[in-house]
């Protein structure tokens, strides 16, 4: 059976939930094999991960560059496996930086890439929501190696029983693909929820909110369900709360099973982040608020009532 | 400083946006179009270098005729001069096509900094800077927030947006820089800038000036089978809040099993 390559999606090490969900994809289309990228020594937090989710085969990598040298070293052995496995195709996670290592992967080993895909067939048809969701489109790769770029949570995660015979990779990065150096990594955001982008629930604040210590109110309903917290471009622009949270066109894209959105019109710019969802709650004033057109559910009314009240629900209905 | 931004005109971010079903791509003629919003950064960032430390600033698009509305807004602002790439045999071309066009025409531009925005609002692909990095066999600073321009040392650093945070990373001249919007707040074209612009050099490239020969549709990498409008959304339930707002929303997740 032909083989089909995934990127591991990790962080130093420990794999994010999309990882399951493309080797999961990608028992459709050949035999999975992962393939993990990361420093010396990382590999470790990985094993068990993949072990449950069954690739095949895993092929490690472990070297300091992967994160001393912007994108190319991953971009330059992710080519180089694929032309020695001859690979069928490559699947990765849609995050901004692992779309950019596809981007240019598919460019040394004469492929082509899509992004931003919710679903692609043993056939390698991938569908992807354009124009902020408005339209599906379903499309291919047709010269080289497909390279697909999926969003995370949209796939659900079966376990898997490869064997996962591991083969080390003889790493070679030639000297071209280390031109962009990384000389730090400063770690803003951490607060023990759940991240945005694999998060199953996310509760987000905008403008409504007032100030900085509006965000309380969101935090608490988001801890009350488990949940991430996002935020509007107005409120991440007056440093209510950290860019990082940021949803929309210029943030994050989220797609969770829950999105609730308090006091946020809901501007095409917005929604373009978060449209996929698929619930979608709305607390505003304002009855002609745009985000009531995309709403399941909505209230009219000052979130500073109804958020309170729903934290206390959903506590007691939990307990 | 030779500075190259790169500007896309995209269909207006309000309009309903619809694929050419005779080609499946973007329909750009029955559609109100505009500069590219996140690239009015890219340009902003280019003028704040020249004026930190003088040089000139090029614009350059790849796009039909009228992509001329693009560039002549991003001259407005105030760059120098500009590159238009049009060509019916371009139309159709993939991101991984549109790169290599871009690369040929930045060949002939010796740019020290190459300046792209992190997405167009229409294909939202965020790669184009990777690619052209890739395509010039240049350095990649990419998804920064802010930009540090050396000019004696002929070095770049940025910070790189993360996952959570940023990273610090540099690199030496030629190189390509890609900016998010959190860069900077652009200007607005001033009248003079808008009068000015009229008379600012523009030079047209087709595609065999380039020696481009395998691009367009045809060529492209990837293709689009199908598309349908996404099914409409059954209208959701919008209620007033009478004091039980919240008691609402919480019976309304308890119906869908969400709590
Ligand atoms: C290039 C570009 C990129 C952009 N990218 C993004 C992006 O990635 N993400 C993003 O979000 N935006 C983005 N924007 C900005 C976008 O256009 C909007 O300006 C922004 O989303 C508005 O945020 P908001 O809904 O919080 O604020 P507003 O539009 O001001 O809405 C605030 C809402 O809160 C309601 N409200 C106020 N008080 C209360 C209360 N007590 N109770 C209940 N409701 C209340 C009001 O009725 C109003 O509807 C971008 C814009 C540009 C130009
Ligand atoms: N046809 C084009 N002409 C000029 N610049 C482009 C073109 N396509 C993409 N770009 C640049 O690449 C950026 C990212 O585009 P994309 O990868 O399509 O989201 C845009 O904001 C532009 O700066």
């Amino acid at each position: 059976m032909a083989e089909v390559l995934v990127l591991v999606e990790h962080d130093g090490g420990q794999p994010k939930k999309v990882t399951a969900e493309l080797l999961t994809l990608a028992r459709h289309m050949g035999e999975p094999s992962a393939v993990f990228l990361g420093g010396e020594g990382t590999y470790e937090k990985a094993k068990s991960f993949l072990a449950e989710y069954g690739p095949a085969k895993i092929y490690i990598g472990e070297s300091a560059e992967f994160d001393d040298f912007v994108v190319a070293p991953k971009a330059e052995v992710l080519a180089q496996l694929v032309a020695t496995t001859s690979a069928r195709a490559v699947l990765v996670a849609s995050s901004p930086e692992t779309r950019e290592v596809a981007a240019r992967a598919a460019v040394k080993a004469g492929g082509g890439v899509l992004w931003d895909t919710t679903d692609v067939t043993g056939d390698l048809v991938a569908t992807q929501g354009i124009f902020g969701g408005s339209t599906i489109v379903t499309s291919h790769v047709k010269s080289g190696t497909p390279f697909l770029a999926v969003r995370p949570n949209s796939t659900s995660i079966e376990p898997g029983s490869g064997a996962g015979v591991e083969e080390r990779i003889e790493l070679s990065i030639s000297d071209a693909a280390k031109v962009a150096k990384v000389l730090d990594r400063v770690v803003e955001a951490k607060s023990g929820r759940p991240e945005l982008t694999e998060a199953a629930v996310v509760v987000s604040g905008g403008r409504g909110l007032g100030a900085a210590e509006g965000f309380e109110v969101v935090e608490k309903l988001a801890d009350s369900l488990g949940a991430a917290v996002g935020a509007s471009r107005a409120a991440t622009d007056a440093g209510w709360y950290p860019h990082q949270n940021q949803v929309g066109q210029t943030g994050k894209t989220v797609s969770p099973q829950l999105y609730i959105a308090l006091g946020i019109s809901g501007a095409i710019q917005h929604r373009a982040g978060m449209q996929t969802s698929k619930t979608i709650v709305a607390v505003n004033k304002d009855p002609e608020a745009p985000i009531f057109e995309l709403a399941d559910f909505g209230v009219v009314g000052d979130l500073f009532n109804v958020a309170p009240q729903l934290t206390d629900e959903v506590t007691k209905r939990k307990g | 400083m030779n500075i190259v931004v790169t500007v896309k005109q995209v269909p207006d971010t309000w309009a309903e946006k619809k694929l050419d079903p005779s080609t499946m791509t973007t329909d750009r003629k029955n559609v109100d179009n505009v500069m590219n919003e996140m690239d009015e950064y890219g340009v902003e960032e280019a003028l704040r270098i020249k004026e930190a430390h003088g040089g000139e600033v090029t614009i350059l698009t790849m796009g039909p005729e009228k992509a001329v509305e693009a560039i002549r807004k991003a001259l407005s602002m105030g760059a120098d001069k500009a590159v238009h790439l049009t060509d019916e045999s371009l139309a159709g071309s993939d991101a991984i096509l549109t790169s290599a066009a871009l690369a040929a025409a930045i060949k002939t531009l010796e740019a020290d900094i190459v300046i792209t925005s992190a997405e167009a609002s229409d294909a939202r692909g965020g790669v184009m800077g990777a690619l052209l990095a890739e395509q010039l066999g240049l350095p990649q600073l990419t998804l920064a927030r802010k930009v540090t321009v050396d000019p004696e040392a002929k070095k770049v650093t940025i910070e790189r947006q993360t996952e959570n945070g940023y990273a610090t990373a540099e690199a030496s001249m030629p190189l390509v820089v890609g900016v998010v919007e959190k860069i900077n707040e652009p200007r607005y074209p001033s009248f003079k800038g808008i009068m000015a612009a009229k008379k600012k050099p523009m030079t047209v490239l087709s595609a065999s000036d380039l020696g481009l020969a395998s691009v367009g549709l045809d060529a492209s990498t990837t293709a689009v089978d199908s598309a349908e409008p996404r099914p409409p959304k059954s209208a959701g339930q919008i209620v007033k809040d009478e004091g039980d707002g919240g008691t609402k929303v919480a019976d309304f997740l308890a119906s869908q099993k969400l709590i």
